[in-house]
């Protein structure tokens, strides 16, 4: 698949199994500079999978995906240069203090002006007071902000989040979608979002894709796939599509 | 190559290490008892035996040179374990992060930790037993740098078996040095070993080291053949355990287990 003038990634066919188990069956999507996709579907659905094949921590079993124009297969190292994640279930070294991991990530991921970039963060996630604070010793909502300033430290171009929120209390969420927002806004970056939280996805998301069974059944803009499904939220739309995705696959 | 990102790896060990006296004590404290037992052994066979070879230094040299090797090889396996309890390698590997960098990092590391922890063995030798291996002169040299490759070797190959049989099999790491200090002939000849045994010590080389140590210390002779054999075995199983780390590691990505590695996991 071709990428257009402002795609930053591009899947195309892209199918994982283990086995006869399929986790991802032959899906393809672009996204572009300054857009965000949301990665919806129930437990199992092939979310995380497919994510971790944008990462370049798992092998496709047949497929294609590239990173600003770069086959992850054939460049690996180049292609992530410009990537970055959060997942909650990787969390950073518990270990080490903020500083110290974003020092260490800082420099994995090749940031210039790295202690000013770190004190960038630390003022914009509220970590100031926690610098020196080992991750292990801080809350769920803490350690969730610290994997997101991890994931903004090299201005990544492509940021994928996994459940980005789901830790953190409605306020803090709400602040940390506007500043991811607006990272993306001023920087051009693409964003590829999973949550559970259809608000959530409502508010911050461009475009939706449904996953379901290792397969994309939907696939559009949140705000009017409610009316075409004949639902009144997304969150609806979700429960529809859940129970019997397989008559809805696109 | 990316140096900085081969120093990320070093500087994260350095941070654990500064930061925590439960990793900077057993630098010193293992090492410490090995040397003031061993000491205390050959000073007890020196005064019993009747020959003029002295074995405190033909045989503290050996346990200063084994001891050194077993930390280079713990040192890999310790700081790769760093990031096996921390449920670290997503975060790693989803960056431009290789290989063979990580790798690279995870040996200096070990070479470092290595380094203090002979410093602290020569302090107890030549303060309590009047023992140095600079007495070997430039031949501690070559001696170093097989035992430092070798056990680089070691401790990729016990990081790559983790990595493949998943974290409960940490425990088959610390017995490795164990299991090859009969055929290294660290204390004792290889000649004194069964036919079978003495195949497996010409195998390994850390018997050249130590085979080429008794000549030194016992009959002021040295082997440069011996040495080479050593040294191109080291060399050989550097690439052979660099390669299977590779293989195992594209195994980890194919099977999810780089992205699931978690510290309850066993394949």
């Amino acid at each position: 698949m071709e990428l257009k003038h402002n795609e930053i990634l591009s899947v195309s066919n892209l199918t994982k199994h283990y086995g006869s188990k399929i986790a991802v069956e032959n899906i393809s999507f672009n996204l572009s500079a300054n857009e965000i996709l949301g990665l919806l579907g129930p437990n199992g659905a092939g979310k995380t999978t497919t994510i971790n094949m944008i990462l370049g921590v798992l092998k496709p079993s047949s497929g294609h995906i590239q990173i600003e124009n770069i086959d992850i297969e054939k460049d690996r190292k180049t292609a992530l240069l410009s990537t970055n994640f959060a997942a909650v279930y990787s969390p950073l070294p518990g270990n080490l203090s903020i500083f110290q991991n974003l020092k260490v990530f800082g420099k994995i991921y090749g940031v210039k002006e790295l202690d000013n970039r770190i004190d960038e963060l630390l003022k914009e996630f509220h970590l100031e007071n926690f610098r020196d604070t080992r991750v292990g010793t801080l809350s769920s909502g803490e350690q969730t902000r610290v994997s997101l300033a991890k994931a903004l430290l090299n201005r990544p171009h492509l940021l994928l989040l996994d459940e980005p929120t789901a830790s953190l209390d409605p306020s803090i969420a709400h602040e940390i979608r506007y500043i991811i927002k607006d990272f993306a806004k001023k920087n051009g970056t693409a964003i590829l979002w999973t949550s559970h939280n259809m608000y959530e996805v409502e508010e911050i998301c461009d475009r939706v894709l449904f996953l379901d069974q290792a397969k994309i059944i939907v696939e559009g803009n949140p705000k009017t796939l409610t009316q075409d499904y004949g639902q009144k939220t997304l969150e609806e739309l979700f429960i529809l599509l859940a129970q019997g995705g397989k008559n809805h696959e696109c | 190559m990316n140096v900085e990102r081969v120093s990320a790896i070093v500087l994260r060990e350095y941070y654990l290490v500064r930061g925590s006296p439960s990793r900077i004590v057993p630098l010193f404290a293992w090492v410490a008892v090995d040397i003031v037992l061993w000491g205390f052994i050959t000073k007890y066979f020196n005064g019993i035996t009747k020959n003029n070879i002295n074995l405190s230094a033909s045989i503290l040299t050996a346990v200063l040179l084994w001891d050194f090797f077993m930390r280079i090889m713990q040192g890999v396996t310790m700081t790769f374990f760093e990031d096996v309890w921390s449920r670290n390698f997503l975060n790693y590997f989803a960056t431009a992060l290789s290989v063979s960098e990580y790798l690279s990092g995870l040996v200096i590391s070990s070479f470092m930790m290595g380094l203090i922890g002979l410093f602290a063995m020569l302090i107890l030798a030549i303060g309590f037993f009047g023992v140095s291996f600079f007495s070997l002169g430039l031949m501690i040299i070559p001696y170093l740098i097989i035992l430092i490759l070798f056990g680089f070797s070691l401790g990729i190959l016990a990081c790559a078996m983790v990595l493949r049989l998943g974290p409960a099999t940490e425990w088959f790491v610390w017995p490795i040095p164990a299991l090859i200090v009969p055929f290294a002939g660290v204390y004792y000849p290889i000649s004194v070993l069964p036919p079978w045994m003495q195949y497996v010590s010409r195998a390994l080389p850390p018997s050249y080291v130590f085979e080429n140590l008794r000549l030194i210390l016992i009959h002021k002779q040295t082997s440069g053949t011996l040495l080479l054999i050593g040294l191109g075995l080291s060399l050989f199983y550097i690439g052979f355990a660099a390669w299977i780390f590779n293989q195992t590691f594209k195994y980890a990505l194919r099977t999810g287990l780089v992205a699931r590695y978690i510290a309850e996991s066993v394949t």
